[in-house]
């Protein structure tokens, strides 16, 4: 018993070497959504045209679509690692989804309040009850409902599977927010873009908004990595390793 | 492009407080998310220090 005590078992499992891994890669996902950002923005609003028929209004497309678009794939990945999780009963799985539902919580809070800004001068409301929005409006819950699982239970294994349980079931409102403009009669209107159909916007509008998008998904990519990071920290901070990183980051930050 | 001066920029056609409004706010929050987490990573390097040295006294 005493030989198997002192193995550091830690040392096999992959937050020691995801740690490291995460720092280096970091970097290069941030400069690569700054950089995307900065092109998306000056395409949206230098290169994109007037809209025919909402005048400049249209241009929070640029950051309401691309913010929806995460909200609903950030749910996806973080309910797949859940997934994961619960399936290999991997530790490492229920940290991915942990680090990323914030980032995701946010991008529904960023797509609710950019689409009221986009509906006061569209529809003459900051909000309607429309299938659209109130599916999208369930999500921002199902988000809290899985950062307030792991933030009342204690223990952390459990507020693991408590949380991707959860974030499993509500996985089936997502499809309900893609296909609401097509299933009831909705306000909101429908899909900018369709894999079968032509695009109905210009271009340089696509282009925009797509970049915008790229540009969001390597910001997720970026801080998902830091909240990995913090994460590791928090939770294994009694094993040996994290003592050499501490003490080498400690170093580099003074 | 479609802008004659700043001010016209500024204005976006009338909608100027939506549109600005809309970015404005996703700017706060990316920027608060981004300072947020690097406070907490500064935060969690402490709290594993401050864990080793109570284990250091422990032993």
């Amino acid at each position: 018993m005493m030989g198997l005590a002192r193995i550091n078992w830690f040392k096999y499992s992959s937050p020691q070497a995801f740690y490291p891994l995460a720092g280096r890669m970091m970097p290069w996902f941030a400069a690569a959504a700054t950089l995307l950002i900065g092109v998306g923005l000056y395409i949206g609003f230098f290169v994109a045209p007037t809209d025919f028929q909402q005048g400049q209004s249209y241009r929070i497309i640029f950051v309401h679509v691309p913010a929806a678009w995460m909200s609903m794939f950030l749910y996806v990945v973080m309910a797949m690692w859940a997934g994961l999780g619960l399936g290999l009963n991997a530790r490492p799985s229920f940290m991915m989804a942990q680090a990323i539902a914030p980032t995701g919580a946010l991008f529904t809070f960023l797509a609710l309040v950019t689409g009221a800004m986009w509906g006061k001068p569209t529809w003459g409301a900051w909000w309607v009850w429309d299938a659209r929005l109130t599916s999208e409006l369930i999500l921002l819950f199902l988000y809290g409902g899985v950062l307030l699982l792991r933030a009342s239970i204690d223990d952390p294994r459990r507020a693991d599977r408590a949380s991707a349980v959860f974030a499993l079931v509500g996985v089936v409102n997502v499809p309900i927010i893609y296909f609401s403009v097509r299933w009831w009669n909705t306000l909101h209107q429908g899909a900018s873009v369709s894999m079968t159909t032509a695009p109905k916007m210009a271009a340089t509008m696509l282009t925009a908004m797509l970049v915008m998008t790229l540009g969001f998904w390597m910001y997720s990519i970026a801080v998902t990595l830091v909240r990995m990071r913090c994460v590791i920290l928090e939770r294994d901070r009694q094993s040996s390793w994290v003592t050499h990183h501490s003490h080498r980051e400690a170093v580099e930050v003074h | 492009m479609q802008w004659g001066s700043v001010s016209e920029f500024v204005a976006m056609g009338g909608y100027g407080l939506y549109v600005w409004s809309s970015f404005g706010v996703t700017a706060l929050c990316l920027l608060w998310e981004v300072l947020a987490l690097r406070r907490r990573h500064a935060a969690a390097i402490a709290g594993a220090r401050e864990s080793i040295l109570d284990q250091g006294m422990g032993q």
